[in-house]
C-alpha cells in the first residue's frame, strides 16, 4: 500500500469534496480516510488515499491536484504519510 | 494513525514558520584525483565532482515536493584542496585554477556552493598549505561559488599563530580584492578551530580525510518554529520551556532524518550525519534573535543573552541526538549578523555588540560569524580577533569560527547589502586599540593542559 496524505484549505462552497473525488475515483486512486472541519466560511480537509493502483507518479498527482485545487479554488497538497509519521511520533 | 492535527501543524511550520531542509550537502573526496600534473588533476577533479553529483539537485528537489517541506540548498563538500592538491599545485596560481574548476563543475551540476577550498594548518602549513592560502583572495574574487575555511586551531595541537597572522592579511585582501561588492569574498571564508569534518553547512564545510569516498550530510533549520513554540510559553519557568525547545528540535529533526535516509536511498550514496544547526535567514521570523527575544531579553545581546542562548544551544541537541542516529556537524545554534535580520537590528540599536557575540561564543554552535566590520580595520586587529576566538574553542573543546567581512571604503554605521541568504546589516564598531605587538610574535600557542589525556 502507498500511503498518501493530501490536505485541503480554502473558501467552503458546494461540491469541493465531490470534485476532489471524482479526481481520485477517475485516476484509480482508493480513499482510506477522509476528516474536515469548517471554521467560519473556511475548509480544511485531510484524507488518507491509496495511490498503489495510480499509474502516474507523484508529480502527476502533484500537477492534477493543483488543477482541481484550481477549479475549486483551494489548495490541494499531497505529501507522503512517513514524514508525520517521523516527526510527530517517536 | 496520522491525526488531523498533526499534519496542519507540519504543514503551518512549513507555510507560516519557514520549516525547511536547508542543505542536503554531499561529501566528495578528491583523494584519488591526485596527480601531479595540474590539468590532468583538474580533469579527474571535474569529471568525478560532475558524475557523483550529477542527480544531487533534482534529487533534492524531488524529495521536497513529494515530503511538503522543501529542500532549500544542495551543496558540495570536497577533501581540503590543501591536501588533494598539493601534488599538482605549485603556486597561488595554480590553486586559483583548482578553485575555478571547482566553480564550473559546482555550476554546471546546479548546487549554489562548493565548500572546501580549504587547508588545515592547525600545527603547521605544508607549501602547498600557504600556496593555497595565498590564493585564496584572487580565487574568491575569480569565482561564485567556491568557499574557503581555514582550520587554524586546535584543543589538541593549540593555535597555529603565524597562520592567525597571515590570515589577518588574507582577509583584508578579500575585502579588497572584491571591494566593489561590498568585499562580498570575505563572505566565502571562515577561520575555525576544532573544525567538523561532516559539516553541511557553508562556508565551513569540507569533506574530512577520515571520511568515506562519497557521503550524504543534510542541515536541518527552523528558527521560526522554534521562536513560535517558545512564544506560546510565555512566562512560564524554565523547566516548560527546556521541554518545549527539545519537543521542537526533535521535530524539525526528524525531517532531516527522513530527507537523509530518502536522498541516500535515491542517490545511491551512504548517509553520513544530520546536522542539527539552527541556521537564520534574513527572511522574517526566521530567526535566532527573535528566539532571545521570545524567551525574555528585549533585543539580542541584552544581559541574559548568553543563558538564554546557552539554554537554547543544548535543549536543540538533547531533542536532536534524541531524532537522528548519526548527529554531527555543528549541531547547535548559529548567530551571524547579517544573515539573521533581528541579530542585525539588535546591533544596529546598539544591544549587541561584537564583545557581546564573543562571549556568546562560547556557547553556541559556532562564533563571530557574517560580521561586517569598517574597511580600514588593521589586519593585525582582525588578527587579534581571530585568536581570541581560537582561544574561546581551543580551551572550551569546541568549534569556533571567525567569519568577519571589512568592508573597503565603509566605516561604522554605513549600510552593506549581500542580498539574498547573506542578507544586509550595518557596519559594527570594532575595537580599534592595538594589538600587533601581541599577533606579530610568531609561532604557536602550546595546546592547553587537558588536552593531554593519554
Amino acid at each position: 500500500m502507498n500511503r498518501t496524505i493530501v490536505t485541503l484549505v480554502g473558501k467552503d462552497k458546494v461540491g469541493i469534496i465531490a470534485t476532489v473525488c471524482n479526481y481520485f475515483a477517475d485516476n484509480n486512486i482508493n480513499i482510506l480516510d477522509i476528516k474536515q472541519t469548517t471554521v467560519q466560511e473556511y475548509i480544511n480537509m485531510m484524507m488518507i488515499v491509496d495511490t498503489t493502483e495510480f499509474e502516474g507518479n507523484f508529480e502527476t498527482l502533484t500537477n492534477g491536484l493543483n488543477e482541481v485545487g484550481e477549479k475549486v479554488g483551494c489548495i490541494i497538497k499531497a505529501q507522503h504519510e512517513e514524514i508525520f509519521d517521523m516527526m510527530h511520533r517517536i | 494513525m496520522v491525526e488531523f492535527h498533526e499534519v496542519f501543524e507540519t504543514n503551518d511550520m512549513v507555510s507560516h514558520e519557514n520549516l525547511d531542509v536547508r542543505t542536503i550537502t554531499m561529501g566528495i573526496s578528491l583523494l584519488d584525483c591526485i596527480d601531479p600534473d595540474l590539468d590532468r588533476f583538474l580533469e579527474k577533479i571535474y569529471a568525478k565532482i560532475t558524475t557523483l553529483a550529477k542527480n544531487l539537485v533534482s534529487v533534492g528537489d524531488e524529495i521536497g515536493m513529494e515530503f511538503g517541506v522543501p529542500v532549500i540548498n544542495k551543496r558540495i563538500s570536497i577533501t581540503p584542496a590543501a591536501i588533494a592538491g598539493a601534488a599538482a599545485c605549485r603556486s597561488p596560481e595554480d590553486f586559483v585554477r583548482v578553485a575555478e574548476t571547482l566553480d564550473r563543475a559546482a555550476r554546471d551540476v546546479g548546487v549554489n556552493f562548493i565548500g572546501g577550498f580549504s587547508a588545515l594548518v592547525q600545527k603547521g602549513m605544508t607549501e602547498a598549505d600557504r600556496n593555497l592560502i595565498m590564493s585564496i583572495p584572487e580565487a574568491l574574487a575569480r569565482t561564485e561559488r567556491v568557499c574557503s575555511s581555514i582550520s587554524l586551531g586546535s584543543t589538541k595541537t593549540g593555535i597555529n599563530m603565524d597562520a592567525v597572522r597571515l590570515m589577518g592579511d588574507i582577509v583584508v585582501k578579500a575585502a579588497e580584492y572584491t571591494k566593489d561588492a561590498d568585499s562580498i569574498g570575505c563572505a566565502k571564508l571562515v577561520v575555525f578551530c576544532n573544525p567538523a569534518d561532516d559539516n553541511p553547512f557553508m562556508a565551513g564545510a569540507f569533506h574530512g580525510v577520515t571520511e568515506a569516498d562519497c557521503v550524504l550530510n543534510v542541515g536541518v533549520s527552523g528558527p521560526g518554529v522554534v521562536k513560535n513554540a517558545v512564544a506560546k510559553v510565555k512566562g512560564q519557568d524554565f523547566e516548560v520551556l527546556c521541554e518545549t525547545i527539545k519537543k521542537t528540535a526533535f521535530k524539525i529533526t526528524r525531517v532531516g532524518q527522513l530527507y537523509a535516509k530518502e536522498a541516500s536511498k535515491r542517490l545511491g550514496v551512504p548517509f553520513g550525519i544530520v546536522d542539527l544547526s539552527l541556521a537564520p535567514t534574513p527572511a522574517i521570523g526566521d530567526s535566532i534573535a527573535d528566539i532571545i527575544h521570545e524567551m525574555g531579553m528585549e533585543y539580542a545581546g541584552a544581559p541574559g543573552t548568553t543563558a538564554a542562548l546557552a539554554i537554547l544551544n543544548d535543549q536543540v541537541k538533547k531533542g536532536g541526538v534524541m531524532a537522528s542516529s548519526y548527529v554531527g556537524g555543528l549541531s547547535g545554534a548559529f548567530i551571524p549578523v547579517t544573515e539573521d535580520r533581528s541579530m542585525a537590528i539588535a546591533a544596529e540599536v546598539g544591544a549587541l555588540t561584537l564583545e557581546k557575540l564573543e562571549a556568546m561564543t562560547c556557547v553556541c554552535s559556532v562564533g563571530l560569524d557574517m560580521i561586517a566590520i569598517p574597511g580600514n580595520t588593521p589586519a593585525t586587529t582582525i588578527a587579534g580577533i581571530i585568536a581570541d576566538e581560537m582561544a574561546i574553542g581551543m580551551v572550551n573543546q569546541k568549534t569556533t569560527a571567525v567569519r568577519i567581512i571589512p568592508v573597503i571604503g565603509k566605516d561604522v554605521g554605513d549600510v552593506v547589502e549581500f542580498g539574498g541568504l547573506l542578507g544586509d546589516a550595518k557596519i559594527m564598531p570594532v575595537n580599534m586599540f592595538d594589538c600587533s605587538a601581541f599577533v606579530n610574535r610568531g609561532g604557536r600557542i602550546p595546546a592547553p593542559i587537558h588536552s593531554f589525556k593519554n
